[in-house]
Parts: structure tokens; C-alpha cells; sequence
């Protein structure tokens, strides 16, 4: 039981690292109705740039703090993934107002090609770590209950708070505001938006801007947990049933598609995996993610979806 | 053709719509609406915008279900019905907003239209031997007349996205008419039309009637052209039937006028 | 002053309706076959051959596979390296079990069976579309790479994970060497290329483009939206099937699950995108730029006096694959077919301007 209870909670965790790469994902579509096949890379993009700023900072001004490198280097790479959102803007977003979805999703995908080449350029391609402080042990709770207690990481569960908090804002956000209340027009449809005066481009980029701070922050703890390095933009592929599960309007529901994910990719490797081979969790998640799509394509909490006839 | 000549052509009764109800949700689109369509007719649905008239065309061609009533077409009693067994029960429609394939040409349009009367397998199509090259030539031969009959042939291979608004609305017209039907509806088929087209596309119309026989109901809101080409209206408001008869019958109902112009006050 | 059709004018429909009505580009096809099937056995390197033409072949039958379930009827997919996974383990499966069977048939076979996978994952097509047909797909591309990784029975529990086929015979002649294996292949994609082309062109075609671009009027005209979009899966994952057989056979001899993993998938639709979507020759010209890209960029930086570590070179890619992506999604998107085209367009009239 207690095994089952560890498994259980590691699974959870890994899902609340899913559910913040599917934050981004989310807030793209629910915001411009684009799906954003380069989320991964922009994970991977900021992952690198918050790490291999925290060395360079440090040297080129000489000093050791490790604090000050980290908050140095979050601003210079938010800034990064701001000009990024400017420039997939400017370049791409603006000459495609209005394609049908597969259109925008495989510029996405050339996007997310073009991002984990450049990236790799820019800032290397080997292995390399962040370390922003995260409490690296790992504690024993419920002891009482359970002999020896069961183990819990904390830096996974310092994860789980972060991206709690960040669901919290970001649903608030959509809301309560009136750029959120735009943001949800302009997902709607594209020139009905700009034929009222919402400034489509300005839109653009500031979603593009906060999905990118989102994919700094999953970096961050991504990237401190696992260290960061290429294979990270296809770990951002795990996510996408998340977002399915969970609904693509939904911010609550990608935290929720990705526990459920999490979970069920752990508990099955576990107990289902030793009857077939092993290594399922490769495709756990998707097929999941397919078994819903036959019977509720807008997941759990996502809006229904018209088909205009 | 004389009005006697004509009203000798129209024979039995084909389509008989019982007693529709249609709604979407809470909105009644359609209330109890009964009203028949004999062979060789060409039958007005006219009425205010919002009337339901384009909600009616899809109930007859299976888009829409209705919640109550039922259509007989040709002796034979539906509930149900959907687009596919429509269409190859021979009835056919145009678009209000034109539904064409605007990734292909005029030529390939049409033919589209023969699709339920091709019959060669994937495998003959492939080889493209005998039987399946003579069937694409036949088939070609009659969707030529067609295009000859639309006077289109100038635009056979332009892709239709290129075309102007009134030649696209020829294509949507030769492509039902491909299907060979017995029952052709028309949503709106001058719609955005100047004179010159209307009066283009008034004679394809009635030539269509003549030549083929092929019975029309037709959606329009120009009154001079339903007064003239049709044999039988409809009147629809607000989802009811307020008016069915002779053209001149109908121009003289008192409901009609005032659903049309208004009380006087 | 070259391409000029005045004075070919057609009596009758079947002249009209061939696949190259215009006697310069019969001209031109008919070069071209000839240098394939002369020119090239002649003059060509082992490197040119076995490095270029081979895998350009290959890959450009598995583009027109694609091309008809993504150009012709809209269905988008990302998971085609499982089809080609699902033919080459299949055919390998059939030779290893069934020895004595012939080469050709082996591959015909894998093809069949990647039909089955792919009407299988084709299924939701009927229900749901874009992106969430793409994650449909992803599912598939995911699932088979695992089955042919942790299933011993598809590598006949194979220690080492990979497979690998013993030397080749068709019809009596050895299939070895580089021109060989070439020819064999070659006359693979002609034969199909022509089939394809025979598909899109008749009946099917037209259903499956309509499809494409209305499928609610499709339905009322009578097309049955099932039938297309299932037969849109299944010829496209047959053809797809035979390149997968044929690059594992032919070009790999020996291989893992790994040769046709998601990567694989993305590059195949990257060739349909960059070559044109909904165009046979489309898939020619995309294989052709995707083939060639690397080579340029391992040889062109050579030539300069640079030199580019291989990785570097691998992320150039990456960028220059992404950005043309973009740019003829916004500027083409029917890619080199259509810059082709109008470039035959112009030569019709020229030198004149107009």
C-alpha cells in the first residue's frame, strides 16, 4: 500500500510538470485559437537561455552571487521570449490571419523546428543545469500511518505549489479582465475580432509573451529537475493528451488532464506494464488521450465544439 | 409556353410535406407546415427573411430532421431522411452561400456530380483500363452538355475560387443538375444577381424545366422573377404558412401583403 | 516560343483528359524516363545512387502515399513512420516466416498490412478533424513504435531489436548491388506514381478532394464522407506500406524501430508541404529538396572553406526545414508544384511578356 501510495504521488507529480507545459499550450489556444505545436521548444529555448545566462552573467560581470545570476538571468531570458512572441508575431501569426486550423498548426510545427535549431545554436547543445535553489531532498511523510512513511520529492511538490499558483493567476486573468475577455474574442474567430477594433497583432504578441514566461517558469523546474538539454522539446510532445484530456479552453483542466495523465502513466508502467513488455508509457498517454477523442473531443472541462454547418 | 400549356404538363402530386415541425432548442423554425409539390412544377417558397424557408429546403433533402411530421416523395412515406438518400432518391440543391469544392475546377465541380452513377472500383480507377476510362468519358460527354447548357465552357478548367460571384452560381447549378434529378431546390439562386444574370439565370431555370422535365422548388426573394416563372407559391412567416396558391392568388392574400409591407396604421 | 500548345487541339475526350496533354511535357517525361532508366544506370556513381537517388526514390513514393490522405482529402496526419514501420516489419515478418516467398510479394504484403493499420487509426477520422485527427495519429506513430520495440514476436525475438534481410532476388535476378537496387526500386515508383496519378484523376479523386474542401456539400451530393476518408487512409497507408518496405529492404538492409520513428513522420510531411500539397509530382519535388538540403549543407560550407561540426550543420537544418515551412504555408502552400507550374505558365508566353 505504501508503494502504491509512492507510485501514486510520483505520478502525481510528473503530472503537475505535464499540466505546466499544458498551461501554454492552453492559454495559446484558448487565446488565438491556435494550437502551438512549438510549445515544446519554447520550453527548451528558455530552459537554455535561463541557463546558460545564470553562467554567463556572472562571468562577463564578475561576481558570484548565485541569487542575483538567477533573477538577472529570469529577466534576460523573459525578455528573450518576449522578442520571440514579437517576432512569431511579425513574421508568421499576421500573414496567416484566418487559415483553417491544419494550416496554422504546421506553421507551428515549422516554428518549432525552426526554435530548437536556432536554440541549440545560440546556447549549445550539450547537457547543462539550473539551479535556482529548489529543495532537492526527499521527505517521509505520513510515518504514522505507514511504515518507514512514504516518500515524496519536495522539489516536486514545490512544482505543484508554482503551478498551482500560476493556474490560479492565469484563470483569473482570463476572467476578470478586459484583455482576457479580448483574448477569448480573438480566439473565437480571427477577422470578427480585428473587424471590432481588437488590435489582432497586439493580442498576438502578448499571449505569445505570457505563454512564453509560462514555458520559462516549466523550464525552470523542468530543466532543474531533469537538466536541460534538447530532448526536452519532445517531452512537451508527453503533454499534449494532457491538454486533450483536460480540454484545450481549460486552465484548470490542463492541471487536471495532467494529474490524471501522471498518474495513470505511472500506475499502468507499474502494474499493467510487467504484463506486456514494459515501456508503455510511451503511449499511455496518447491513447488515453485518443479514447476521449472518440467520445468527448472537448475533454473534461473544454467548449463544446461547433461544427458550423 | 403558354400558361394552358404549361398547367398541362404539371402531372401528380410528388413531394408531400405533412404537418413539419422544426426546431432548434427552444426556437420553433418551422410550425406545422404542410403544402405539396406536383411533377413538372416549379413551386416558390417566398416570405420575410427568418421565415424558415432555407430550414424547409434542408428538411426535404434530409439536412434537418424535423421533430414531427413527415415527407412522402414519390408514393413512398419518411420520417427520416439524410442527404446521402436524398440524393439518390434524385433530389438535388443548390446553396444560398454556394457550397462548391473551391480547391477544383468548373470541369471537376460538376462531375462531382455524377459520383452516385459511377461505378468503377478502386482498382479499375487505378489501371484506369476499358471499363473505367470509357465511364469517365461517358460521364464526361454529359457533364459538357451541361456546361454547353450553362454556357460556361470558356471556364471548364478554372478553378471555381477564381470565377465571378455569377458564373460560380452557374456551377452550383450545373453540379446539382449533374445528378440527373427528379427534384432540384434552389436556395436563392439569383441571390446577388444583376438583371442581366437574373434574367441569364430565369431562362436556365425554365429551360431546365422544359427540356428535362425536372421538377423545381425554388427560394427567392424577387418578386417579379417568382411572379413570372413560377406555376405555384408558398408563403411563409415566421416559420408558418400563410399563403399557398397561384401566383396571382397569393399576390392578392391580405395575410401576404401585410406580412410583406406591414399593417397600415 | 517553346511551350506553346497552339496547334494541339484535342477531338476527343480521352486526348483532353490524359495525364500530359501538352506534347512538350510528354516530351519531357519521356527525357526524363529515359534518363532514369538509361542515362542515370550509365553514368552514375555508386554515391549517387545509393546516398541520393535511392533514398529519394523511397522517399518520394512514401510523399505521394502521403499527399493523397493530406494534399487530396485533407486529412492531416503525423504518425506516416508508423505505416512505413508497420509495411517493413510486415514484409520482413512474411519472408522470415514463409520462406521462398517472392521479394515483390513480401512487399505487397507489408503494404496490405499497413492498409489494415491504417484504416484502423483512419477510423476517427470520421468523427473528428485537425488538430485532434493529428493527435489521433500521434497515438498511432507512438503505439507502433512501441509494439515493434517491446513485441519479440514482430522481430521473431530478435536479441539485438533490430532485423535485417538476407541478400535479395526478384524474379530470378539478384537485387545487390547499388545500380540493381536502384532499378528495382525505380520501376516500384514509377508503377505507382502512375497509379496514384490514375486515383486522384478519376472518380475517388474528386470524392476525396471534396472532402477536402466541403464535406457537408459532399454528403449532398451523394458522396459517401466514410468511404472517402477510409479510402483515403487505406491507399495512402498501402503506398506508404511498400516505401517502408522498400526503405528497410532496399536502402537500410538492416533496421529498428528507430528508422521510422516521429522524426520520420515529421520530415515525410515536411516534403508534402515544401513539394505541394495535393500534387503527385508535388511529392517528387519535396523528396528532392529534403534529400538534397543535407548534402548541400555538408558540401556547400566545404566548397567556402568553412567547416560546420555536424551538429551544427543538423541545427541549420532544423532552422532552414522550419522557416521554408512557414514561408509556403504563407506564401505557397502549394508549394514547388505551384511555383513549377507557374513557371510553365510564363514559358507558354514567352518571350513576351503578356
Amino acid at each position: 500500500m505504501g508503494f502504491f501510495l509512492e507510485t501514486l504521488f510520483g505520478g502525481l507529480m510528473s503530472g503537475m510538470l505535464y499540466a505546466l507545459i499544458g498551461l501554454g499550450f492552453v492559454l495559446i489556444f484558448k487565446a488565438s485559437g491556435v494550437f502551438n505545436f512549438a510549445q515544446g521548444a519554447m520550453v527548451l529555448v528558455a530552459a537554455l537561455s535561463m541557463a546558460r545566462f545564470s553562467e554567463w552573467i556572472p562571468a562577463w560581470l564578475g561576481f558570484e552571487n548565485l541569487l542575483l545570476a538567477n533573477v538577472l538571468a529570469f529577466i534576460v531570458s523573459a525578455a528573450l521570449m518576449f522578442l520571440l512572441a514579437v517576432a512569431v508575431e511579425r513574421f508568421v501569426l499576421r500573414h496567416l490571419v484566418n487559415q483553417e486550423v491544419t494550416t496554422l498548426l504546421m506553421a507551428t510545427l515549422g516554428i518549432s523546428y525552426f526554435l530548437d535549431g536556432l536554440g541549440q545554436i545560440a546556447f549549445g547543445s550539450s547537457v547543462y543545469s539550473i539551479d535556482v535553489g529548489m529543495p532537492k531532498d526527499p521527505i517521509f511523510i505520513l510515518e504514522s500511518l505507514f511504515e518507514g512513511g512514504v516518500l515524496i520529492n519536495l522539489e516536486d511538490l514545490t512544482a505543484a505549489v508554482v503551478a498551482a499558483l500560476l493556474v490560479a493567476a492565469l484563470a483569473l486573468f482570463f476572467q476578470y479582465t478586459g484583455t482576457g475577455r479580448a483574448l477569448r474574442a480573438v480566439a473565437d474567430d480571427h477577422q470578427a475580432a480585428q473587424s471590432i477594433g481588437i488590435p489582432l497583432n497586439r493580442i498576438w504578441v502578448i499571449v505569445w509573451s505570457v505563454a512564453g514566461l509560462v514555458a520559462l517558469v516549466a523550464g525552470i523546474i523542468w530543466g532543474s529537475k531533469f537538466g536541460v538539454q534538447f530532448t526536452l522539446s519532445t517531452a512537451a510532445l508527453r503533454a499534449l493528451p494532457v491538454v486533450i484530456l483536460g480540454g484545450l479552453t481549460s486552465v484548470p483542466g490542463a492541471i487536471l488532464g495532467g494529474l490524471i495523465i501522471g498518474v495513470g502513466e505511472k500506475l499502468s508502467e507499474v502494474y499493467l506494464g510487467s504484463l506486456v513488455g514494459g515501456g508503455i508509457e510511451i503511449w499511455f498517454a496518447y491513447v488515453l488521450a485518443l479514447v476521449f477523442l472518440l467520445f468527448r473531443p472537448q475533454g473534461l472541462f473544454g467548449e463544446k465544439i461547433i461544427d458550423r454547418v | 409556353m403558354s400558361a394552358s400549356d404549361r398547367d398541362q404538363r404539371i402531372g401528380k402530386v410528388m413531394l408531400d410535406l405533412q404537418n413539419i415541425s422544426l426546431s432548434f432548442g427552444g426556437v420553433k423554425a418551422l410550425t406545422d407546415i404542410s403544402f405539396n409539390v406536383r411533377e413538372h412544377e416549379i413551386r416558390a417558397i417566398i416570405g420575410p427573411n427568418g421565415a424558415g424557408k432555407s430550414s424547409m429546403l434542408n428538411v426535404i433533402n434530409g439536412v434537418y430532421t424535423p421533430q414531427q411530421g413527415g415527407i412522402e416523395f414519390e408514393g413512398r412515406r419518411y420520417t427520416r431522411m439524410n442527404p446521402r438518400r436524398a440524393a439518390e432518391m434524385g433530389i438535388a440543391r443548390t446553396f444560398q452561400n454556394l457550397a462548391l469544392f473551391k480547391g477544383m475546377s468548373v470541369l471537376d465541380n460538376i462531375m462531382t456530380g455524377r459520383n452516385l452513377r459511377m461505378k468503377c472500383g478502386l482498382l479499375a480507377q487505378a489501371l484506369r483500363w476499358g471499363p473505367a476510362e470509357r465511364e469517365e468519358i461517358r460521364h464526361r460527354e454529359f457533364v459538357e452538355n451541361i456546361i454547353d447548357f450553362l454556357e460556361i465552357q470558356a471556364h471548364r478548367k478554372t478553378p471555381v475560387g477564381r470565377l465571378p460571384y455569377g458564373l460560380q452560381k452557374r456551377v452550383d447549378l450545373g453540379r446539382a443538375l449533374a445528378m440527373e434529378p427528379r427534384l432540384l431546390l434552389l436556395d436563392e439562386p439569383m441571390a446577388g444577381m444583376n438583371i442581366e444574370e437574373k434574367q441569364d439565370m430565369s431562362r436556365f431555370i425554365l429551360d431546365v424545366n422544359d427540356e428535362f422535365g425536372t421538377t423545381i422548388v425554388l427560394i427567392e426573394h424577387d418578386m417579379g422573377v417568382v411572379m413570372d416563372i413560377s406555376d405555384r407559391v408558398v408563403v411563409l412567416d415566421y416559420g408558418k404558412k400563410i399563403g399557398d396558391g397561384k401566383p396571382d392568388e397569393v399576390r392578392a392574400n391580405e395575410a401576404v401583403i401585410q406580412a410583406y409591407l406591414g399593417v397600415a396604421h | 516560343m517553346f511551350y506553346r500548345e497552339n496547334g494541339q487541339f484535342k477531338t476527343g475526350y480521352r486526348a483532353d483528359q490524359q495525364i500530359f496533354p501538352i506534347r512538350q511535357d510528354r516530351l519531357f517525361i519521356g527525357l526524363l524516363l529515359a534518363a532514369a532508366f538509361v542515362a542515370v544506370p550509365l553514368l552514375a556513381s555508386d554515391y549517387l545512387l545509393r546516398a541520393i537517388l535511392i533514398p529519394f526514390l523511397i522517399l518520394a513514393l512514401a510523399a505521394v502515399g502521403l499527399n493523397i490522405l493530406v494534399g487530396y482529402c485533407g486529412q492531416i496526419s503525423l504518425g506516416t513512420g508508423a505505416f512505413m514501420a508497420v509495411g517493413a516489419y510486415a514484409a520482413w515478418n512474411f519472408g522470415v516466416r514463409f520462406p521462398g516467398m517472392p521479394l515483390v510479394v513480401q512487399i505487397l504484403l507489408g503494404g496490405c498490412f499497413a492498409t489494415l493499420v491504417g484504416v484502423l487509426f483512419g477510423i476517427p477520422s470520421l468523427r473528428i478533424r485537425g488538430l485532434y485527427l493529428a493527435v489521433a495519429t500521434l497515438a498511432a506513430q507512438f503505439f507502433v513504435d512501441w509494439a515493434f520495440l517491446r513485441i519479440a514476436f514482430f522481430t521473431n525475438y530478435s536479441s539485438s531489436g533490430s532485423v535485417s534481410v538476407p541478400p535479395l532476388t526478384a524474379f530470378g535476378l539478384p537485387v545487390h548491388t547499388s545500380l540493381q537496387r536502384y532499378l528495382f526500386v525505380l520501376v516500384f515508383v514509377v508503377v505507382f506514381s502512375l497509379l496514384a496519378k490514375n486515383l486522384v484523376r478519376g472518380a475517388i479523386g474528386r470524392q476525396w478532394m471534396a472532402i477536402r474542401d466541403m464535406d457537408v456539400a459532399a454528403a449532398v451530393i451523394g458522396i459517401r464522407p466514410m468511404y472517402a476518408k477510409l479510402t483515403a487512409f487505406a491507399v495512402s497507408s498501402f503506398i506508404v506500406g511498400v516505401a517502408g518496405a522498400l526503405w528497410g529492404y532496399i536502402h537500410l538492409g538492416s533496421w529498428e524501430p528507430l528508422a521510422f520513428d516521429l522524426a520520420r513522420s515529421f520530415q515525410l510531411l515536411f516534403m508534402v508541404i515544401i513539394g505541394g500539397l495535393g500534387s503527385i509530382m508535388g511529392g517528387f519535388f519535396g523528396a528532392a529538396f529534403i534529400v538534397l538540403v543535407p548534402v548541400a549543407l555538408t558540401n556547400v560550407p566545404h566548397w567556402l572553406g568553412l567547416s560546420l561540426s555536424v551538429d551544427t550543420a543538423a541545427h541549420i537544418e532544423h532552422m532552414v526545414f522550419g522557416a521554408l515551412i512557414v514561408f509556403f504555408l504563407i506564401a505557397e502552400p502549394h508549394g514547388l508544384a505551384r511555383l513549377w507550374s507557374i513557371g510553365k505558365e510564363k514559358l507558354r508566353i514567352w518571350p513576351f511578356p503578356h
